[in-house]
């Protein structure tokens, strides 16, 4: 603990704990909220936009049903997000710029274009165009973000493969005729990896926002199924009368958000870093 | 008939400046089973010759010979398919030629299984074959290990046994021993004469060395300026150089010079690569050249197998 403390400085620190209990609450959740049944999305009318209490920390959306509980639900949708986001790029990402970085010429050049196009466009919006032409939905807005994600993975692959390139084992491999395939998998793959899915994993907090922006845009999760961004904008309309119903999923955003961010900033900041640390 | 036939070959590489001559004009026939010796000082063309023999040359350079043959094929077309399958390369630092964290079992098996049709249990122990052939104790044990846990030259002879994992029987060893410690170059410099001599290699050996000549080789070659100024076995380039620049090499040699004695030199530097050579490339830096060697190319003076270029008259030195 001391030392992860002298790594990461006491922001990041703190910031990884927050990121840690929020998987903990996501893969807890049934046993975590207060109201599993209302986190699900079961009405309880009775108790509709109950201002917080004991009862309802708080408080209740236009259903009755408890927030605290449609939040802690909602840890589940927004890390999944985040997470499949970040791997559908990838898996788009790391192919296009290995092959690129790999071959050079004209493979490099028709790939690289290829991807500049994508990154033609302000992200949000192409990633807005891609849902409302997909339609809401869980999976089309995560295809939707992942859309505008992949290109940077290619381009960050791209640059490291350009440096292992050229490493005297890898034309050493190449001059004694093993093929490019193995050369790749050997060689190429496990070296960009590292760097790729550190890259990766800090990403998974941008990328659960953008989610959360689509679905603020009604072009994500459908309801009943908890998803902070959608809960933001379903209480737009009682705002700011019945403050906590836009309020309180906001605030988890902004603390998940931040959380990456500092985290992300020790990360790259950190003392006592050793290169394969940062690789 | 030669195993590697080169005539005249040039290599030229254009830049924005102009074309950079790498090599202008070389002439190689190294025959099968020898150990043929190209020397020259940085920046003669000898790693490019090599290059250009492997089919590596830089992206737009222009290569021309009057014949460039490898075993009869033409190396402008086929090199890259010779290139790992008959023609291996032994690079001048083992330890970078080497996969950091990949065990030595894991590269040489990647080189066997793309080259020979077995079984995995079957190239195992081909591997371990091969290791033992150069000279390695315990090779299961280097199997087992990564580049950082062998020495130098177990390290050379892993990327040796690599070059034989290919099939290939000509190697071009670029600088195989600069890497090393003087012992340990030597060690490996009799592996390799006992690998020509055992399994019928040919060796093309590029050194700035002469000892690494006198030491290993049959033959020489010696480059200047991107052009072969002299040829022959190495007993007579060694005992009786023709080129000035030949003997200016051997008397800058430390041995060569009396105990306390000033260590000779070569005066000057080489031409730069982009200019036009018009008579003899070394005349402005050679001791005893004469108004004619500024003006026309040299003549080449033969004595039985030694061939160089020169003005001079046989036997003048």
């Amino acid at each position: 603990m001391t030392r992860l403390v002298q790594r990461l400085g006491w922001p990041g620190t703190i910031a990884l704990v927050v990121i840690l209990l929020l998987v903990l609450v996501a893969v807890l959740a049934p046993w975590v909220a207060p109201y599993p049944q209302q986190g699900v999305g079961v009405p309880n009318v009775a108790a509709k936009l109950s201002s917080p209490s004991a009862q309802y920390w708080l408080g209740t959306d236009h259903l009755g049903r408890d927030m605290l509980s449609r939040i802690i639900y909602g840890t589940r949708i927004s890390l999944t997000n985040g997470v499949l986001i970040v791997a559908f790029s990838l898996l788009i990402g790391l192919p296009v710029g290995l092959a690129a970085g790999y071959f050079g010429g004209w493979i490099d050049e028709a790939l690289m274009r290829g991807t500049d196009v994508f990154l033609a466009f302000p992200a949000l919006l192409l990633a807005v165009l891609m849902a409302a032409a997909l339609g809401p939905g869980f999976l089309n807005s995560i295809i939707a973000v992942s859309v505008t994600w992949w290109p940077w993975y290619a381009r960050l692959a791209r640059s490291e493969v350009l440096v292992l390139r050229n490493q005297p084992y890898v034309e050493a491999a190449r001059l004694a005729g093993v093929s490019h395939g193995r050369i790749i998998i050997r060689h190429i793959l496990p070296a960009t990896g590292r760097p790729l899915t550190v890259q990766a994993a800090l990403d998974v907090g941008p990328a659960l926002l953008t989610a959360a922006a689509l679905s603020f845009l009604g072009l994500g999760v459908l309801p009943p199924t908890a998803d902070w961004g959608q809960m933001v904008d379903a209480g737009r309309k009682f705002f700011p009368a019945r403050w906590w119903y836009s309020a309180t999923p906001g605030l988890t955003i902004f603390i998940v958000a931040l959380a990456f961010s500092v985290l992300g900033d020790a990360l790259r900041e950190r003392k006592g870093g050793t290169a394969r640390a940062s690789a | 008939m030669p195993l590697l036939n080169i005539r005249n070959l040039s290599v030229a590489i254009p830049t924005p400046d102009g074309d950079v001559h790498a090599v202008r004009s070389v002439s190689l026939e190294i025959e099968r089973g020898e150990i043929h010796g190209v020397i020259g000082e940085s920046g003669c063309g000898k790693t490019m010759t090599g290059m250009a023999a492997l089919g590596l040359v830089p992206k737009g350079a222009r290569i021309a010979a009057d014949r460039f043959h490898f075993d009869g094929e033409d190396l402008r077309e086929n090199a890259a398919r010779l290139r790992g399958r008959r023609i291996g390369m032994i690079s001048q630092d083992p330890a970078a030629a080497l996969n950091p964290v990949l065990s030595i079992a894991r590269q040489m098996d990647d080189v066997l299984r793309a080259h020979r049709d077995m079984p995995r249990q079957a190239r195992h122990s081909e591997a371990v074959e091969l290791l033992a052939a150069t000279g390695l104790p315990d090779p299961e044990r280097v199997l087992k290990s990564y580049a950082h846990q062998l020495s130098g030259g177990m390290q050379q002879r892993v990327v040796i046994a690599q070059a034989l994992a290919t099939g290939a029987d000509f190697l071009i060893a670029d600088e195989p021993t600069t890497a090393l410690d003087v012992s340990v170059g030597a060690q490996v410099l009799a592996l390799l004469r006992k690998l020509v001599a055992e399994r019928g290699l040919t060796v093309l050996m590029i050194t700035h060395d002469m000892d690494v000549i006198a030491e290993a080789c049959d033959r020489a070659t010696v480059l200047y300026a991107g052009l072969s100024v002299e040829t022959g076995p190495v007993h007579d380039v060694l005992q009786r150089p023709g080129h000035p620049y030949a003997r200016a090499l051997l008397a800058a040699l430390p041995d060569a010079a009396p105990h306390g004695a000033k260590l000779e030199a070569i005066e000057g530097s080489i031409p730069p690569p982009r200019s036009q050579i018009d008579g003899c490339a070394f005349a402005p830096r050679c001791p005893q050249a004469m108004p004619v060697c500024a003006l026309q190319a040299p003549p080449e003076r033969t004595l039985a197998a030694h061939r160089w270029l020169c003005h001079l008259p046989e036997g003048s030195a």
